[in-house]
């Protein structure tokens, strides 16, 4: 990431939490499968690496947000789960922040690892394989600096 | 104002956008690997396929940046001739050297590739000047890098004693054991970094969360408990905390990084040709975090060596990353020979 932009370590309030644990979960779960089912169709997610995911259920739990999202992969298309897997493969539980700093490569997953920032329950073969499977990911450079808008007078 | 010759940064890339960082971010040399057990980084997910290997050699050579190739493991029994293609597709692939421990590769690289520069690899555990001199000798090999656990007075005896140029680690997770005869990895788990690729291969680990605390285990055996304010490390057995004499605490190694950034002047008298920054297994991130401080820390005291002072944001920067949040000096200062 650009040093115009950083995403800073935050902690949403508790209440946060109480209220989002009572919200339906499915539509983040659904948007999330939407966003890997995307980034496949791009070639962005290496083929070879996906392949190994087939069967597998995933939970990513965000704790400040008491939002969970959960997963599969199947038939080469990335499926939400309705319900809550009680056993998931493999779940990775952090802060918002945390998850935010990890999307933007402004993190490095073993540091939120060593930090205690982020958790992995589950076949750590498997994640590791996922982390750096997300590590391989060419992201688009961006522009470095901050485009504005123009305004004619 | 003099301007002083400092030692070289090698960069690790375990994926083509770490290696595009560390070049970005100043690196003399990115070190890379093949897919498979022919290197000391085989993660699942992890390192080069053909395509990756092609543009980021291309990327880094384009910029006046060297690609050194790490096919650092042992060749293992019956199947010589996977490594041995390890060498030649490198060879083929254009990198700059390549990075052996193993000594009949190294028979093998410098009889049948006898233009292509060999690196010692830290896992052949060269630790004197007569080792160094015989991997000279009898294989040609033009670089060493040495292992963890030389004081700075040895690696200047090293030096002193030998026309091979040596590389010494300057930052990342330690590995201390006399690289490359660690047995704690194999007794837990039958694999250990010189066969299958890997020291505590992530298929033996497994992360248990209680009330409070989280357990590492591997292969079943508890290697260490964190409670929820406790910095973690990577779970190998050398970095587990083990009763002892009835007290429970660190054995063998802390987890904590390696960083030399305080004793980079003396590095760079004594004449280290190359420092090594550890790390295939991180990402771009880390990556670029590392290379960035270490350049910046390199250019001043290339600039002015006199007034080289540690800036607070590069050690701030690097104690970040570090394995347990915390660095050491690690075997440069300690006062045993
Ligand atoms: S257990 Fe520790 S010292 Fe032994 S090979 Fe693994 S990282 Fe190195």
């Amino acid at each position: 990431m650009s040093e115009f932009f950083s995403i800073p370590r935050f902690k949403l309030p508790r209440l946060v939490a109480a209220v989002g644990a009572k919200l339906p979960q499915w539509p983040h779960s659904l948007a999330l499968a939407t966003a890997l089912n995307a980034a496949a169709r791009a070639g962005l997610l290496p083929a070879d690496s996906v392949a190994m995911l087939e069967g597998r259920t995933f939970v990513v739990d965000v704790l400040d947000a008491g939002a969970h999202a959960s997963f599969t992969y199947r038939g080469g298309v990335f499926r939400p789960l309705w319900q809550l897997p009680q056993d998931p493969d493999l779940s990775f539980s952090a802060r918002l922040s945390a998850f935010l700093q990890l999307l933007a490569r402004q993190e490095d997953p073993d540091t939120l690892f060593f930090n205690r920032e982020l958790t992995i329950v589950g076949d750590t073969e498997l994640g590791l394989l996922i982390k750096n499977m997300l590590d391989a990911v060419e992201l688009p450079r961006l522009p470095q600096r901050p485009t504005l808008p123009i305004f004619r007078h | 104002m003099p301007h002083r010759a400092v030692p070289q940064l090698i960069c690790p890339a375990g994926s083509l956008p770490a290696l595009k960082a560390a070049v970005d971010h100043g690196a003399d040399a990115v070190y890379i690997g093949y897919r498979d057990d022919t290197n000391a980084r085989n993660f699942a997910g992890l390192n080069f396929d053909q395509k990756a290997m092609v543009a980021g050699i291309r990327y880094a050579q384009s910029r006046q940046r060297k690609v050194l190739m790490a096919i650092n493991t042992f060749a293992q029994p019956g199947r010589a001739a996977a490594w041995q293609r390890a060498v030649d597709g490198a060879a083929d692939l254009g990198v700059d050297a390549v990075i052996l421990a193993d000594i009949g590769l190294l028979d093998y690289a410098s009889r049948r590739h006898p233009t292509l520069r060999l690196h010692l690899s830290v896992q052949g555990s060269a630790t004197s000047y007569e080792a160094v001199n015989f991997a000279h000798r009898e294989f040609g090999v033009q670089r060493a890098v040495l292992p963890r656990v030389l004081t700075l007075a040895q690696v200047e005896t090293v030096i002193r004693n030998t026309p091979v140029e040596i590389e010494v680690f300057g930052f990342g997770s330690l590995c201390v054991m006399n690289e490359g005869r660690c047995w704690l990895s194999s007794y837990a788990t039958g694999e250990s970094p010189n066969t299958v690729g890997a020291c505590s291969p992530a298929k033996y680990v497994k992360w248990e969360k209680s009330p409070g605390a989280m357990s590492t285990r591997l292969n079943g055996i508890l290697i260490d408990r964190f409670g929820d304010d406790e910095a973690a490390g990577y779970p190998t057995l050398c970095k587990g905390r083990f009763e002892v004499g009835g007290e429970t605490y660190y054995a063998l190694e802390e987890p904590a990084s390696l960083n030399v950034l305080e004793v980079l002047p003396e590095i760079a008298a004594i004449g280290v040709a190359a420092i090594k920054v550890e790390g295939r297994q991180r990402s771009p991130t880390y990556v670029a975090q590392v290379t960035r401080s270490l350049r910046a820390a390199l250019d001043a005291l290339a600039s002015d060596a006199q007034h080289f002072q540690v800036k607070a944001a590069w050690q701030a920067e690097l104690a970040r990353v570090s394995e347990g949040s915390q660095v050491t000096l690690g075997a440069y200062n300690r006062p045993w020979r």
